[in-house]
């Protein structure tokens, strides 16, 4: 019989072991969700995520040897983006009809969430980069990283509030709209897509579908406005 | 305007392989995506091009939404998961994060639950103003 710290050698460095690990500890993080009643604290990537967490912690993985494995998860939000075209196609009608209301949520929402970031950020003594790179938070990764360079923030700490920024957003958006009577399933979705990006709109999607499709177009659109609003924000409180 | 066949048919097909030919077709798109990102500079990241070219696209041949949903559904239904190893990422930062503390999160949770306070009430507010509520679109409905 083999010796089992060579047959861990050799499967710690490959990336069946990681990418197994993380569908099975999103299958726990959904089971979880189910169990907690699809309750928003119980989100599943939060679950995952530490779960993961600690098993990186206890075998003594690096994150670069885990993403060997956990990519081809990563690579399929690219297939999913694309995919939402499919409830925005089925809800054009009722797309058009709230254009209005759209915009006027994107234009709160996207103006709130840097504007309010960074006077937060500045008033706890925060500058430089480090603010820089908090600007995009609410953004889409791929282009929050891009926002964040192009002003001189660090992408790694961009990508990592980004992701915190969603997984807050999906936690609080029942709770908070429940507590402010906000019943249209429109506006749910769109705001929560607008400040919390895709993990927002995961979250949207678990709930209602056409909280899910209008919060697609919020991330969408957020990604737009925020390329322009957030270097202009920066500005106003770098000075 | 007689549709073209083999797009018509694209999910339609007997076998197994129908999927993997949806797979193909959306990679596409997003292939299509990140080449239109980075030759024009468009402020938008590839995937998202290839979101509005595939609305287009369904538009033009409404049989394509039809050919694309299961496939399509099935991403979505677990977007999730896609999400965990960025997620994973957070963990192996904590020292940056750590580093800054207290004011990036209250800076970070503030922020977000003003936004989405903002944009859901801006949202609601101008619904009513330009009459534009959909009372099938209301959360609980019919339950008060």
């Amino acid at each position: 019989m083999s010796d089992p710290a060579l047959i861990w050698s050799y499967l710690a460095q490959g990336p069946l072991l990681w990418l197994t690990a993380t569908l099975l500890a999103y299958l726990a993080g959904d089971a979880v969700f189910r169990a907690a009643g699809r309750r928003s604290i119980a989100n599943p990537v939060l679950v995952a995520v530490a779960l993961l967490a600690v098993l990186l912690w206890l075998t003594g993985t690096d994150y670069a040897t885990y993403f060997g494995g956990a990519q081809f998860v990563h690579f399929m939000l690219g297939p999913a983006t694309v995919a939402l075209a499919l409830p925005l196609y089925d809800n054009l009608p009722r797309i058009r009809r709230a254009a209005l209301p759209m915009l006027a949520g994107l234009l709160a929402g996207s103006s709130v969430a840097v504007i309010s970031a960074l006077a937060i950020a500045r008033a706890f003594g925060i500058e430089g980069g480090v603010l820089a790179s908090l600007a995009p938070k609410s953004t889409t990764a791929p282009v929050a990283i891009g926002i964040a360079e192009r002003l001189g923030g660090q992408p790694t700490l961009t990508a990592a509030l980004v992701l915190l920024t969603g997984i807050f957003g999906a936690i609080i958006v029942t709770p908070m709209l429940n507590a402010l009577k906000i019943r249209d399933w429109r506006a749910r979705g769109f705001a929560v897509g607008v400040a919390a990006h895709g993990i927002g709109t995961a979250r949207a999607f678990q709930v209602n579908p056409t909280a899910g499709a209008f919060s697609g177009i919020g991330m969408g659109l957020n990604a737009v406005l925020a390329a322009i609003i957030a270097p202009l924000a920066l500005r106003l409180f770098a000075g | 305007m007689r549709p073209w066949p083999p797009l018509a048919r694209w999910g339609a097909g007997r076998y197994s392989a129908r999927m993997i030919r949806v797979l193909a077709l959306i990679l596409t798109f997003q292939l299509g995506g990140e080449i239109a990102s980075r030759a024009l500079a468009l402020p938008l990241p590839g995937p998202v091009v290839g979101l509005v070219a595939l609305v287009l696209a369904c538009l033009l041949r409404p049989g394509l939404a039809e050919a694309i949903r299961p496939t399509a559904q099935g991403l979505l239904a677990h977007l999730s998961l896609f999400f965990v190893p960025a997620g994973v990422g957070v963990v192996a930062h904590w020292d940056v994060l750590q580093s800054h503390g207290l004011g990036l999160a209250v800076a970070l949770m503030g922020s977000t639950a003003l936004a989405i306070a903002a944009g859901a009430l801006a949202f609601t507010a101008v619904a009513r103003l330009t009459g534009t509520e959909e009372p099938q679109a209301l959360k609980d409905q019919g339950r008060e």
